[in-house]
């Protein structure tokens, strides 16, 4: 691993909650090197997802530096944040959020509705992102006719087809039980090992965190300690 | 698969909701079509007449008649160039067909309406046959009628003077337009005034309205204040006022049709933007979650605006269209002498400026609400 993919400074973050502004994180502070796959844990309300958003530049912090990539994407306008997401980072959540209407391939294509890829460049980057995650065979199938496992899959084949180079997982086990977490969370290692994809995952299961490199704690929007594991 | 492709898909989500949208849509400018069609057949009877005519009634109203003496009053005007006279007849056919035919003077009728066009010796056949009847095509071919046929025609207003309300006359003519318009107007018929003045019971030397044909169409206000003036605090006052006006006058006696259409388009309109607005907002509505996974992808706001406003402006201009189509279709089956009405080109503009301003109407507000959805808060469904 080399130079910090995401330099997190000094970071607040409060939330409107009625009339009171409830502080989520505290200054916080964090490096995630290029090609690091980091597990995010702690309790309900300590952050992970707040934090999670940011670096995915789905949400702005009320103070502080986010950059990502070289880029500092605190200070980019909505339109900007949002195709800096499309070329730059893909999501994993814990229930797919899958388009209902379109097909297993119609999913993963959706992202490249945004660039200038002809169709028959499209076909072929879905074809290699259903291959990647091993679901060709399930490409015409709509969500509601794939297990679970099967659509976290597509949604991972969806948030890797624009070959970005950050992943950012939001509990994406949290819905599926344990051989077939195991499996996605093997092919996210596959994925970080193999790829060089940086992973950011936020997780409250133990088991799931040991497939990450290192582990971060949060506690009351505050980094607490780094745990680097040995993966299997 | 396209972002077309992807509007069509969403579209598809819940057929049965979209199809019973569609039908009401479909309903709804169908009604449009017809009822436009009908508004420009009562609004625009008159205007390809343009102002070259103009007509003076008696001043009470249409249906009290003028008498000849008028004539050559009327006739000395400056400007007037030809003037006719016509004596509503009305006529029944055969059971219970109603008919519109008015005795005139035939080469008066010639000169002032050189729209109608017929073979000459047919003009003159008419000039010299007493009981002689022209007929416009459309009222022929509506009933079979052939040149030199005897016509038997009763008239609930003029009996004969022996009492008998029947009336025979020998169509020696039928009548053309020179062009489409006017071959729409060739559903009536025409018999010869000298004969009907003679044989009737007592409208005896009357004529219902005169037609003036003006040398020069922009004096038309001079001239019809000319005559009106002329007329003032006598027996006989006059109204003069364009052939357009005055047959926009005459439909009126049913009533303002173009009022009566507007009215029933609004409410038309205002029920069908409440039903397809809801359902496109309820469409939004329960896939927020799905929208802001888009914006997450990097769908910026305006194209997640696109989107929505596509969607809308599928539903509209698909059932739009097939309304309009089919309004079209039923025009040209049920359109014919008896009831011309022409789905036309002003028609389809307006149709289609009504599509537009639907799609626009039902899809802004739910598509601006999606725009404007803040991701993190959409996902936690907050």
């Amino acid at each position: 691993m080399s130079e910090a993919m995401v330099r997190v400074r000094d970071v607040h973050k409060s939330y409107a909650r009625g009339r009171q502004q409830v502080e989520v994180l505290h200054g916080l502070t964090l490096d995630i090197p290029r090609g690091d796959f980091v597990a995010l844990m702690g309790p309900s309300g300590s952050g992970k997802t707040t934090l999670l958003n940011l670096i995915g530049g789905l949400d702005r912090p009320t103070s502080g530096e986010i950059e990502v990539g070289g880029v500092r994407i605190d200070q980019l306008s909505g339109g900007r944040l949002a195709a800096w997401r499309a070329r730059n980072v893909g999501f994993v959540f814990q229930f797919y959020n899958l388009m209902p209407v379109l097909t297993a391939e119609r999913n993963v294509e959706l992202p490249l509705l945004l660039t200038r890829l002809s169709a028959a460049q499209r076909r072929k980057s879905v074809a290699v992102a259903l291959e990647i995650v091993g679901l060709t065979d399930r490409a015409r199938h709509k969500p509601k006719e794939l297990s679970g496992g099967q659509e976290q899959r597509v949604a991972i084949a969806r948030a890797l087809v624009s070959d970005p180079t950050v992943l950012i997982c939001d509990e994406p086990t949290g819905d599926l039980d344990r051989r077939t977490a195991d499996e996605i969370l093997g092919l996210l290692q596959v994925l970080n090992r193999e790829q060089g994809k940086t992973i950011v995952m936020v997780t409250h299961d133990p088991k799931a965190a040991e497939f990450a490199r290192r582990t971060l704690h949060l506690e009351k929007g505050q980094l607490l300690e780094q745990a680097v594991q040995d993966s299997p | 698969m396209t972002r077309a492709g992807f509007v069509i898909a969403n579209l598809g989500r819940r057929k049965t909701r979209t199809i019973l949208t569609l039908l009401s849509i479909v309903t709804a400018f169908l009604l449009f079509g017809l009822l436009q069609a009908v508004n420009v057949l009562f609004s625009t009877g008159a205007d390809f007449v343009g102002a070259t005519r103009l007509v003076t009634q008696a001043r009470v109203s249409f249906t009290t008649s003028l008498p000849m003496r008028l004539l050559p009053q009327i006739e000395s005007v400056p400007g007037v160039e030809r003037v006719m006279w016509s004596q509503w007849f009305g006529g029944v056919w055969q059971e219970n067909d109603q008919l519109i035919v008015q005795a005139v003077d035939p080469a008066r009728l010639h000169d002032v309406y050189p729209e109608f066009v017929m073979p000459e010796d047919q003009w003159k056949a008419f000039e010299n046959t007493r009981t002689g009847m022209i007929a416009g095509r459309n009222l022929a071919e509506k009933y079979g009628w052939k040149i030199g046929q005897k016509l038997p025609i009763a008239s609930n207003i003029f009996p004969q003077k022996d009492g008998s309300k029947a009336w025979t006359f020998d169509l020696v003519g039928i009548y053309d337009g020179k062009d489409e318009e006017w071959q729409r107007s060739t559903n009536g018929g025409w018999i010869n005034f000298a004969y009907f003045d003679e044989a009737n019971l007592f409208a005896r030397g009357l004529a219902g309205v005169y037609i003036i044909r003006l040398a020069d169409p922009d004096r038309a206000s001079a001239v019809a204040t000319t005559i009106d003036r002329m007329f003032e605090n006598s027996p006989d006052e006059t109204k003069t006022q364009t052939e357009k006006d005055f047959n926009v006058g005459f439909f009126r006696q049913i009533g303002d049709i173009g009022l009566i259409v507007r009215w029933i388009l609004f409410a038309v309109f205002f029920t069908l933007l409440l039903v397809v607005g809801n359902t496109i907002a309820q469409s939004v509505r329960e896939r927020i979650p799905e929208l802001a996974i888009l914006k997450t992808l990097g769908f910026a706001d305006r194209a997640v605006l696109g989107l929505v406003l596509a969607e809308s402006a599928v539903m509209c201009i698909a059932g739009g269209l097939a309304g309009l189509g089919l309004a079209t279709l039923i025009g040209i089956v049920i359109g014919g002498a008896s009831f011309p009405i022409a789905v036309d080109h002003r028609v389809w503009v307006a149709g289609l400026a009504a599509i537009a301003l639907l799609a626009l109407a039902v899809g802004l507000l739910p598509a601006l609400r999606a725009s404007r959805l803040t991701i993190v808060d959409a996902l936690a469904g907050r």
